[in-house]
């Protein structure tokens, strides 16, 4: 039989295929701090996967995901499954695809960028030049950059 | 075509197409923008010019092509004459010009303004330039040039010389030039070559490009040497800018090992770059070049207020 790390859980998210040391920053982007304590999440990093090498998991009870976040990880970890759990059945398993505008998710690196002044009424927006490896650039400075996860909001 | 209401931002919101028209307009711009004809197509027009950055040339050829069309001009030439000034936020600014005239011109220090700028006005916006951002009328009005003094941009060989990382022109001209097929050579010291995106870009567009560190080695090769200013501000280290400042200099000398039909371009303003006695050579075109900014002007104001081009034939 085959050695489960982490129990199946009830009700929840697993996150599956992160890649490899990318699982914290996944926590950061959903919001586990550690501040607030609602449900269990169980984190289990480089795991060993036929299909992608190496992986991290994370798995949240209790709780789905945002439009946002899952942007969000779709953007640091672009291979990454996000399976829906009710009553310990897989309900939902999809990739999640990155859209063609990202609004209001990631800061510019470029500090001189209008839409890194504060006072300014304006939110960022980036066009997706690549997915894999995410590649974005701003629409208001031009500025391409591909360390997305050191710039998300 | 139908500019009417459109923004001027960046040169990559324009087709090739959609720019050869907007050049081909701008050349029957010409005897008006000489005041051998006159037009009061915009009259009863007014243009913002909101210039948070000193300029000489795109401020004035603005303003001129405006009230050579008729219109009027309201706006200031510097930061410290606005409300930003008080602590006004830019999106502000551009919400009162919006209010007070039809078409508003920005010229902003940081990169992205003006594109702001054009989400939040009704009115159409046209980009004078930000930070070290686009610089859109400059790459047509240089464009413009290369097409009346060579006749043709395809096939045209073009060396950009001088800073080529932080020279805010050079690298919306680059992507112009090849958009219409020009040949092109780079000639930059090491430390301020074509950044890395650029040249990518360049290559995804089939680019017929090369780059040499010594401008004696392209000047025998092209039609155009496009000459800017290594800017001082750059160089935190005096002792650096001094290295590289005077390393190209276009002179009667250098000249003479260029083809006769060579033609001399500069954005201006100069520095050392180019000799004056250069000025009353055959090969000097930077004043027509600066001259060219009006017409190229006048036309972007008359197409974005949808003014008819039959009555400028």
């Amino acid at each position: 039989m085959k050695e489960l790390k982490v129990t199946p859980i009830k009700n929840g998210t697993v996150i599956d295929h992160i890649d490899p040391g990318m699982a914290l920053k996944v926590l950061k982007i959903i919001g586990v701090t550690g501040d607030e304590v609602n449900s269990t999440v169980s984190v289990v990093m480089h795991v060993a996967s036929s299909k992608v090498g190496w992986k991290d998991i994370v798995k949240i009870e209790d709780r789905e995901l945002i439009p946002s976040q899952v942007d969000k990880i779709a953007m640091i970890s672009p291979n990454v499954t996000i399976n829906i759990i009710r009553n310990y059945k897989v309900v939902e398993k999809y990739k999640p695809k990155l859209p063609e505008i990202l609004t209001g998710l990631v800061r510019c690196a470029n500090p001189n960028c209008i839409s890194n002044q504060e006072r300014e009424p304006v939110q960022t927006k980036f066009v997706v030049v690549s997915k894999s490896p995410p590649k974005i650039r701003c629409l208001y400075c031009q500025r391409v950059t591909d360390k997305v996860a050191e710039h998300l909001i | 075509m139908d500019f009417k209401g459109r923004d001027v931002v960046s040169i990559r919101d324009f087709s090739k197409k959609e720019i050869e028209y907007i050049l081909d307009c701008s050349e029957r711009m010409i005897p008006f923008a000489k005041g051998d004809r006159t037009s009061d197509c915009l009259q009863s027009k007014i243009l913002s010019t909101l210039f948070f950055e000193p300029s000489t040339r795109t401020f004035l050829s603005f303003s001129s092509a405006m009230q050579r069309l008729g219109g009027s001009v309201l706006g200031f030439a510097e930061m410290s004459a606005s409300s930003v000034a008080k602590g006004e936020t830019l999106a502000d600014t551009i919400k009162m010009a919006e209010c007070y005239s039809d078409i508003i011109v920005l010229r902003h220090n940081r990169e992205g303004a003006a594109r702001m700028a054009a989400e939040m006005s009704e009115r159409p916006v046209l980009n004078a330039g930000d930070g070290a951002g686009q610089h859109p009328t400059q790459t047509m009005l240089d464009l413009m040039t290369i097409k009346l003094e060579k006749k043709k941009i395809e096939g045209t060989h073009v060396a950009l010389v001088g800073d080529l990382k932080y020279g805010r022109t050079v690298h919306s001209l680059s992507y112009a030039l090849a958009l219409f097929g020009a040949k092109l050579t780079f000639v930059s010291p090491p430390n301020l070559g074509m950044p890395p995106e650029v040249l990518v870009d360049l290559q995804e567009m089939n680019a017929d490009l090369t780059q040499t560190h010594f401008l004696e080695e392209a000047v025998g090769q092209v039609d155009v040497l496009y000459m800017t200013r290594i800017q001082k501000e750059r160089f935190p280290d005096p002792a650096e800018y001094s290295k590289v400042a005077g390393l190209y200099k276009v002179d009667l000398n250098l000249l003479a090992k260029g083809k006769s039909s060579l033609i001399v371009m500069h954005p201006l303003p100069r520095v050392t770059e180019i000799s004056p006695e250069v000025d009353m050579t055959k090969h000097a075109v930077y004043f027509r070049q600066a001259f060219y900014g009006v017409p190229l002007r006048m036309a972007l104001l008359a197409l974005v207020s949808g003014i008819p081009m039959g009555e400028f034939k």
